[in-house]
């Protein structure tokens, strides 16, 4: 990526990658990948491959995390040694830390704490290809994950970027868009309550370039909601196939 | 004051059920007056009470449920015991000799070690406090042989049937002793294990197609289809 790109939107406005300025990249959703979980979802987000794992809500362990008065969310991001060109360690690195704080943070509006006091919720999530924006494509997986675990939720949480390159706001970006463009806005939002749960910035925006990045993120978040309610909706068509066959009968 | 959903409907997390003059029933939630829903499940009103089945949840203890666990720690004046929920379960020892209790006396270890099965009923259970089980009822208390099965906890109902039908009749067709754990684990014991293999096979069936109508109709018929099939190389 040292090598300079002259620009990251050709004349005719599409990018690096193929993409119109609004346009998200392909999307994969799947949900139960992992039977050993409670509950589990696996996404494909543009290059971004990431697995998700739910567990609980069971005791806490060790016992003195556990809280008397609300249920402990606790989230792991970690990324595969193999995620990225370059050998990532595989210890916690600060940035992956920190991740995992920001993505417990955006889901956490969506559990009802308070039911099950004393109880913990185990989040995993294994990055094991990066491409820009796994923080968002994990949120998206984690939610999904929980839901299949069966913890009851406000909402599903999705999460998309938008950011700047080239003096154009533009929709979910990746890598070397991230790393070369002029600004990143990660948003997690919960499109039936229509409230935001994480509203990060990494650049330098008008004002009135935020207010549009925001928007646009929010726009991308609809869509991929719609993707996330199919996937979840598909383990259990079983269910409802069988009851569709019945009645013609 | 419309509501959002077919009869029966699929919906996810978040999704809009029902604005107004409705009541919130089980796995849904109000914000602002209007009722969504708290897991993935299968919507239903009935009476102005919107009511969602879950297909994925966990069990919550309630007290008079009857459990089975797996005791997983002998302690000094009862047991642990997981009941596949967020919260385990202690067993005292007086609640499960149903006579007082002394440690200089009995050797706990000697009644229920740990790995043991026991069928039990929640004795008590708040949020605060982990449920409490008593074991000294009749037809309560370690297992010792049979089956076990486990179902998600929401289908247990269904597989109860209304006022018992469902069970009593896979009980009487395959002539096995059934026990319903609430916590969606089931214990079966019949005379052969052909006779348990047919029950399991009948309950399996029931979790599938939990949500369909005419259920009862389809169990009666694969039970006798079975049974037939059994006793044919008898005849022969």
């Amino acid at each position: 990526m040292n090598d300079k790109h002259d620009k990251l939107i050709d004349k005719k406005g599409i990018r690096l990658d193929g993409r119109k300025a609004d346009e998200l990249r392909p999307l994969k959703l799947q949900v139960g990948v992992l039977p050993n979980a409670d509950g589990s979802a696996y996404i494909e987000h543009g290059k971004n491959k990431i697995l998700a794992a739910a567990f609980g809500p069971r005791e806490m362990h060790p016992k003195h995390l556990a809280l008397a008065d609300r249920m402990v969310l606790r989230c792991r991001y970690h990324m595969a040694p193999f995620s990225v060109q370059e050998r990532k360690s595989p210890a916690p690195s600060r940035r992956e830390v920190e991740l995992s704080k920001v993505i417990r943070e955006s889901l956490e509006p969506a559990l009802f704490l308070e039911l099950y006091p004393r109880t913990g919720v185990d989040v995993f999530i294994e990055v094991l290809q990066a491409d820009g924006g796994t923080r968002c494509a994990s949120i998206t997986a984690a939610a999904l994950a929980i839901a299949d675990a069966g913890v009851p939720m406000r909402d599903l949480v999705v999460a998309c970027a938008a950011g700047k390159v080239d003096d154009t706001v533009v929709l979910d970006l990746h890598d070397a868009e991230d790393k070369l463009g002029a600004a990143d806005v990660p948003v997690a939002y919960m499109p039936a309550l229509d409230a935001i749960t994480l509203l990060q910035m990494d650049g330098i925006l008008t004002p009135d370039e935020f207010q549009r990045a925001v928007d646009m993120a929010m726009g991308g978040c609809k869509k991929i909601y719609e993707m996330q309610k199919e996937a979840l909706k598909t383990k259990y068509m079983v269910v409802k196939d069988v009851e569709e066959s019945e009645v013609e009968e | 004051m419309p509501t959002y959903f077919e009869k029966k409907q699929l919906v996810t997390p978040g999704e809009l059920l029902a604005e107004g003059d409705y009541l919130p029933g089980e796995n849904t939630y109000v914000e602002e007056n209007k009722i969504y829903a708290q897991r993935i499940g299968l919507v239903d009103v009935d009476n102005k009470k919107v009511n969602m089945v879950a297909l994925r949840a966990f069990y919550v203890p309630k007290v008079g449920d009857i459990v089975i666990g797996t005791v997983t720690e002998v302690g000094f004046n009862g047991w642990t015991v997981s009941i596949q929920s967020p919260y385990n379960a202690l067993l005292r020892a007086s609640a499960a000799l149903n006579r007082s209790f002394k440690p200089q006396n009995d050797e706990l270890s000697a009644v229920l070690t740990s790995g043991d099965l026991i069928v039990a009923k929640v004795a008590s259970y708040d949020r605060l406090h982990d449920p409490q089980l008593t074991g000294g009822e009749p037809g309560l208390g370690k297992i010792t042989r049979g089956q076990i099965l486990h179902v998600v906890p929401t289908k247990i109902p269904r597989i109860i049937g209304r006022k018992g039908s469902m069970i009593s009749m896979i009980k009487q067709e395959t002539n096995c002793q059934i026990v319903l754990g609430l916590n969606g684990i089931i214990l079966v014991t019949g005379k052969t294990p052909e006779d348990e293999e047919l029950a399991i096979t009948a309950i399996r069936k029931i979790e599938q197609e939990s949500h369909t109508s005419g259920l009862t109709d389809r169990i009666t018929q694969l039970l006798k289809d079975n049974k037939e099939s059994m006793e044919e190389p008898v005849n022969e």
